[in-house]
């Protein structure tokens, strides 16, 4: 069995993932004995950790002594973990027909630049996701963004400031 | 530290003690916190009544309890005073502290804050004089909205909690529970309908060293949520009735599976686990009897297909959430290889009533061949959406008219889909069938676990098919052809008729492909897929030759197929719709009839929405 991570793979230290990896070794060593435990594991790490990349997968599969692909198999299967790295909220700004020719993209470029964060990307502080909708059904209220499951109406780049502030 | 459970008397106690604690209060204010609340913010509407109640100095004489769902979402967060049982709806932390001022110093009902019953169209102060509570019959859930689901004891008090239990592990055999299981004619409530007294027998008779008990909450179907409401509301309920099936099998361990999507079911249900953990109702030596019995919750991770039997298995055991060929079924080689019964939240919430009534009694409930009550889900176009349970065998037109209110803005009823995308619609010429098992599947519909979306004139049947088409396809495993493949292909066939390029053959092809899919898929949900396709091609072809001969929609919901225009004997020449148009597709002058030019229109139906003259037509 492999010894725990001693040092993040991006910085000397203080970046906490040290921390992340004792507390993942704690739910494991909870759950080493009872049998098919793999799922309760990942969901644990993913609450940990935000994500399930694949060294954090080949880490847990050491860990409990079962094959990577079968932790992989089980990963990629399952709608509820992800791969990617997401930030805390996602953020979406419709591009449906209504809210693009309303300033839809003026939002978008607006975003782009004052969070520094391309489409499909997440901010540095992990704070939002960033992505591009389809028509959300809210054409008479174009503009529009969603935040989580939140739809914001009217959206202006001063409003856009507002509302990511409150965040 | 608690004192352990170990007989009738110490349940006797527990009640005696907590309703000594709650008989030092006048009142009672019981607050709704089930999902649909808790949405509307009823965590705020609690607060507000707790301190309204010190400043009005009430606080001695009122308290307050959260409890489950008690049904009617559609007008939360709602409360329940007792003892005079007036039900208040719409609750704001605004509207509170008048409300409790005027009911407990002015003793005066607040009639505009009661329920209003959409058909004598008037306020019902009394919950039990409401229709939609007065015409349901509640055993699995006697206990929603009136015990608090976080205290064991009173779901004891209130409940009668864990008195089933006892009379089962002290004086039956499991066979004799088994017996007064069968006895009782229930059926599997997940959807199959098998009986249960039989597969309970069936796990009793299996040979095997250890046993397993599951109890199956992937409540996946879109517009179900009655399990969700059990095990929040009443928790221990479920636990009940599980501690019961595993005596009656002979199993010492239980599984609980719910889906990840649900977290404070999760997190209500963990809690009343331990609850009963810490009073000796879960683990060694139930009842002082030899029998021992515990829980673990394993939580899924959004696949739809966990909850087909054999999947969910494979997902307790931390694989792929795959379903495999059966036999052998689970009750001779299932979880862990071991043999395993599994069945849904509502069926043992069925069961301490079972034990504790009788089986006569629960017999005298429901038709011939199907016994005791259903909990359905009311969503779509219904007055009072929420969960209801009625008996079996009810029509469909009751549930949907006298308990649900009727059809919202006064629109007609087209149909209702009965069981999610497995299931199938009902029709206004089939809606006073009742609803049981073996009626709705001869209407190509099914009882399913118990969605009932109700749907009106504006919606689109072919519309309806291609969504759920699109729900199974992304949720299919991908583990047989024809599952993958099949529903790919009907989904691809769907659309194209939904935008317009449709061609005569697709509909031979669409029900060619949906008895393939129904008779060589692997598992049950692959097998009932094509049963929204089927059962709206039965029913509503009609509307699918629109789509492909006339390129029409007739309910107007495709896109692809709809075009506004103005008339311009209505039009008043407003400008209201020019200034609303996002693509400036309408042109005019002021004073006289505008004109939409259908090159730039992108059909979002803002005009409609603005114009006051009802001036656009969309066709």
């Amino acid at each position: 069995m492999s010894e725990t991570r001693q040092e993040c793979r991006f910085c000397a230290g203080g970046c906490g993932e040290q921390a992340k990896y004792a507390e993942l070794d704690t739910v494991i060593e909870s759950y080493k004995d009872r049998e098919g435990c793999l799922i309760m594991v990942l969901h644990a790490a993913q609450e940990i950790f935000g994500y399930l990349p694949i060294e954090l997968q080949t880490y847990i599969a050491d860990k409990l002594m079962i094959p990577l692909s079968e932790v992989y198999g089980v990963v990629s299967f399952y709608s509820f973990f992800s791969m990617k790295e997401c930030g805390k909220h996602t953020l979406r700004v419709c591009l449906g027909t209504a809210c693009y020719v309303r300033g839809g993209m003026r939002l978008i470029e607006h975003i782009k630049e004052k969070l520094n964060v391309e489409v499909g990307g997440t901010t540095a502080d992990k704070t939002f996701t960033f992505e591009v909708a389809r028509c959300i059904g809210a054409c008479g209220l174009a503009p529009a963004i969603m935040i989580d499951d939140e739809v914001y109406k009217h959206v202006t780049p001063k409003y856009l400031d507002e509302i990511l502030a409150g965040y | 530290m608690v004192k352990k459970i170990s007989s009738l008397a110490d349940l006797e106690l527990i009640a005696k003690e907590y309703g000594e604690r709650m008989s030092a209060y006048e009142h009672q204010i019981l607050v709704c916190a089930g999902a649909g609340c808790i949405s509307c913010g009823c965590g705020a509407v609690r607060d507000t009544v707790r301190s309204t109640l010190s400043e009005l100095g009430l606080d001695n004489k009122a308290i307050v309890k959260e409890t489950g769902c008690m049904g009617t979402c559609a007008v939360g967060p709602v409360m329940l005073l007792l003892p005079e049982r007036i039900f208040y709806v719409g609750l704001t932390p605004e509207n509170i502290p008048s409300l409790l001022k005027a009911h407990f110093v002015d003793g005066k009902v607040v009639e505009e804050r009661t329920f209003f019953d959409p058909i004598q169209k008037k306020y019902i102060p009394g919950m039990d004089d409401i229709p939609f509570y007065k015409e349901q019959v509640r055993i699995v859930l006697r206990n929603c909205g009136i015990v608090e689901y976080g205290q064991i004891e009173s779901y004891i008090a209130d409940g009668g909690g864990y008195r089933a239990a006892h009379k089962a592990l002290t004086s039956m055999t499991p066979g004799e529970v088994v017996g007064e299981v069968k006895a009782s004619g229930l059926r599997g409530r997940g959807g199959g309908g098998f009986p249960t007294g039989q597969k309970w027998e069936a796990g009793l008779n299996a040979a095997g060293d250890r046993k397993y008990l599951v109890c199956n909450a992937d409540e996946g179907d879109p517009g179900a949520f009655m399990d969700r409401s059990v095990i929040e509301g009443d928790p221990h309920n479920v636990i009940e009735g599980m501690i019961i099936g595993g005596y009656a099998i002979g199993a010492t361990r239980g599984f609980v599976y719910i889906r990840a999507e649900y977290p404070i079911a999760v997190e209500r249900l963990s809690a009343a686990i331990a609850e009963a953990r810490d009073y000796g109702l879960l683990g060694d030596n139930l009842f002082g009897t030899d029998f021992s019995f515990d829980l673990e919750i394993r939580i899924g991770a959004g696949a739809f297909v966990c909850g087909e039997e054999t999947a969910l298995m494979a997902s307790i055991e931390g694989q792929r959430g795959e379903p495999r060929q059966k036999p052998p079924f689970p009750f001779q080689a299932g979880l862990f290889g071991k043999p395993t019964i599994i069945n849904n939240v509502e069926t043992y919430a069925n069961i301490p009533s079972i034990i504790d009534g009788g089986a006569a009694k629960f017999a005298s409930i429901g038709t011939e061949k199907a016994k005791g009550t259903k909990v359905f889900a009311l969503a779509g176009n219904i007055i009072t959406s929420g969960i209801v349970e009625v008996p079996i065998g009810t029509k469909m037109e009751d549930i949907i008219y006298k308990i649900g209110g009727g059809i919202l803005n006064g629109k007609k009823f087209k149909a209702a889909q009965v069981g999610g995308p497995s299931g199938g619609c009902i029709t206004s010429d089939n809606v006073d069938v009742p609803m049981d098992y073996e009626t709705l599947i001869a209407r190509s519909a099914m009882m399913g676990s118990g969605g009932l979306i109700v749907m009106d004139e504006d919606t689109c049947m072919v519309d309806t098919a291609r969504f759920f088409l699109d729900f199974v396809q992304d949720e299919s495993c991908g583990k047989c052809t024809a599952c993958r493949l099949g529903t790919k292909r009907m989904l691809e066939i769907l659309q194209r008729i939904t935008r317009g390029k449709g061609r005569m053959d697709d509909l031979d092809t669409l029900m060619e492909l949906a008895e393939t899919v129904r008779d060589s898929a692997m598992c049950g949900l692959g097998q009932t897929s094509p049963n929204p396709v089927l059962s709206t091609l039965r029913f509503f072809r009609e509307e699918y030759e629109a789509h492909v001969i006339d390129k029409k929609c007739p309910a107007g919901v495709c896109v692809h197929l709809l075009s506004y225009s103005i008339n311009p004997e209505k039009c008043k020449g407003c400008s209201a719709c020019a200034r609303a148009c996002p693509v400036e597709a309408i042109v005019g002058e002021l004073k006289k009839p505008y004109v939409i030019d259908r090159t730039i229109c992108v059909k979002c139906g803002n005009c409609m929405t603005v114009c006051k003259f009802g001036a656009i037509v969309k066709e």
